[in-house]
């Protein structure tokens, strides 16, 4: 699977989560632009786990501030 | 010079707001007189106690107290020092050898809270490239062992078997794996489905934690938590554990039949530098701990405690954390802050103490009147509390 196609799925995932439709881009934040809070976080990281099938531990997803870095993020951990 | 505590000011000013409106402080509650397990002088009134973990109400039993009188005067004040220099004495020893026998496991190891049990236990077994998967709803204790130690940290849904089960099955090939459960859920006071749970941890070749600190001395056939009364405690490779429930004291352990275990005295950084318990603690953990093993009595009362209150408040019309009582804590759902602390404050004028929790330490930021019975509480107490929660409910608007 290609970025751009990983990049589609995770778009596709976030649509639930995004409530007030704020338009994501590589530097949206979570925490900030998209206001997750850690139980949001929670199910939204089960989505993507279950999505690609990978794990992304808490200590991973403390490197991940932002969309662009989520999708290098499963990028890398798909390669793996 | 920027000030470190500017951080805290959102709940600076949440609390102030909260004082403002006239209610008494929720966390600044004091006990000028303890007149028994489930009374006391709070705040200059007679309140029945409603809001401690005193399951089984040993704090005043007459042997647990004579056991700690003739160690204060046989043994000192305190040990100043660590376990592993000058600080295990006769009575640690006793206190260990009583949890090997109250669990049938062949190592204890006392430490002075169950809060460092967690903390040193989970942080020093579980390494740099290990796993720790552990259901989201755990304890704080637990949640900062995982912060202390290296090991990668992956959480599920509370009590999700198949939420687990994915996140093993995904974890590289040949990585250790540590789950962390608890039998009792103190906020909600739900159980896990340990069986189930357990059955998928061993399938992915994962070590298995429970911490039962909840369930000590009165679930299970023989009051050894959770696990036993789902039949699987010799699955579990640790059993964590505290003193400052049912036991009525202070302290916390880990009992496991790792034949490596003993190792743990002299890595476990949590308790080795840090002071051990005092001689008369550890009399009158030792002490409670024996006579737990016999407390079939107590613990049919107490559980008979627990449906009465359930079934009256859910007759009431509150709204509870749990569909059927399955532990001896019913958590009240309360629909915010403002009016969980206003009820908190009308139940303790009424003469009633229960805790009032809040986030972040509840699940879903539900603000919670958390209800902890005690064996000691008399069938007539129950009764006297259920009309205290009507009259405060109603004069509050909650039902
Ligand atoms: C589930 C759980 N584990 C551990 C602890 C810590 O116990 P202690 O009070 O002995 O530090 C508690 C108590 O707060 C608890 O609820």
């Amino acid at each position: 699977m290609d970025r751009a196609e990983i990049d589609a799925r995770i778009r596709g995932l976030i649509e639930p989560f995004n409530k007030k439709g704020i338009s994501v881009g590589d530097d949206t934040t979570f925490a900030g632009d998209l206001e997750f809070d850690s139980l949001t976080v929670m199910d939204f990281v089960a989505a993507i786990e279950d999505e690609f099938d990978i794990i992304i531990s808490m200590n991973q997803q403390a490197e991940i501030e932002n969309y662009g870095q989520l999708v290098d993020a499963v990028c890398k951990l798909q390669g793996d | 010079m920027t000030d470190l505590f500017s951080k805290f000011d959102p709940l600076i000013q949440q609390r102030e707001a909260l004082l403002a409106s006239g209610v008494e402080d929720p966390f600044n509650l004091v006990m000028e007189k303890v007149l028994s397990p489930t009374r006391a002088i709070c705040n200059g009134r007679e309140t029945i106690l409603l809001g401690t973990y005193n399951y089984m109400g040993m704090t005043f039993d007459p042997d647990v107290i004579q056991a700690g009188k003739d160690a204060l005067d046989n043994f000192g004040a305190g040990t100043t020092g660590s376990r592993v220099l000058n600080g295990t004495y006769q009575g640690h020893k006793e206190c260990e050898e009583a949890l090997k026998d109250f669990y049938g496991m062949d190592h204890a190891m006392v430490f002075s809270t169950g809060y460092q049990a967690n903390l040193g236990i989970i942080s020093t077994i579980a390494g740099k490239d290990d796993y720790i998967v552990l259901d989201i709803d755990s304890h704080a204790s637990i949640w900062d062992g995982c912060s202390l130690g290296n090991a990668q940290i992956v959480p599920f849904k509370h009590n999700d078997i198949d939420a687990m089960g994915k996140r093993l099955r995904r974890i590289p090939e040949g990585a250790g794996k540590l789950v962390v459960l608890e039998g009792v859920y103190s906020m909600l006071g739900d159980i896990a489905p340990l069986k189930d749970m357990i059955a998928v941890a061993r399938k992915y070749d994962a070590m298995v934690l429970v911490d039962e600190a909840h369930s000590m001395g009165f679930i299970g056939p023989n009051g050894r938590g959770v696990a036993e009364e789902q039949g699987v405690l010799d699955q579990v490779d640790f059993v964590i554990g505290t003193f400052s429930k049912s036991v009525g004291t202070v302290g916390g352990f880990c009992v496991s039949n790792h034949p490596k275990f003993e190792i743990m005295r002299l890595v476990c950084r949590p308790y080795v530098f840090t002071a051990s318990l005092p001689p008369s603690v550890v009399a009158t953990a030792a002490t409670s701990i024996r006579k737990l093993m016999h407390g079939g009595a107590k613990r049919a009362h107490l559980w008979e405690n627990s449906r009465t209150l359930h079934g009256g408040l859910k007759a009431l019309g509150f709204e509870l954390g749990t569909g059927e009582p399955q532990s001896a804590i019913i958590a009240v759902i309360m629909p915010d802050l403002e009016r969980g602390a206003a009820m908190w404050e009308a139940l303790l004028k009424e003469g009633l103490y229960v805790n009032l929790a809040r986030p972040p330490a509840t699940p879903a930021n539900m603000t919670l009147l958390r209800c902890s019975l005690c064996a000691e509480h008399s069938a007539e107490q129950v009764q006297t509390i259920l009309g205290m929660f009507e009259r405060a409910g109603k004069a509050v608007g909650i039902v």
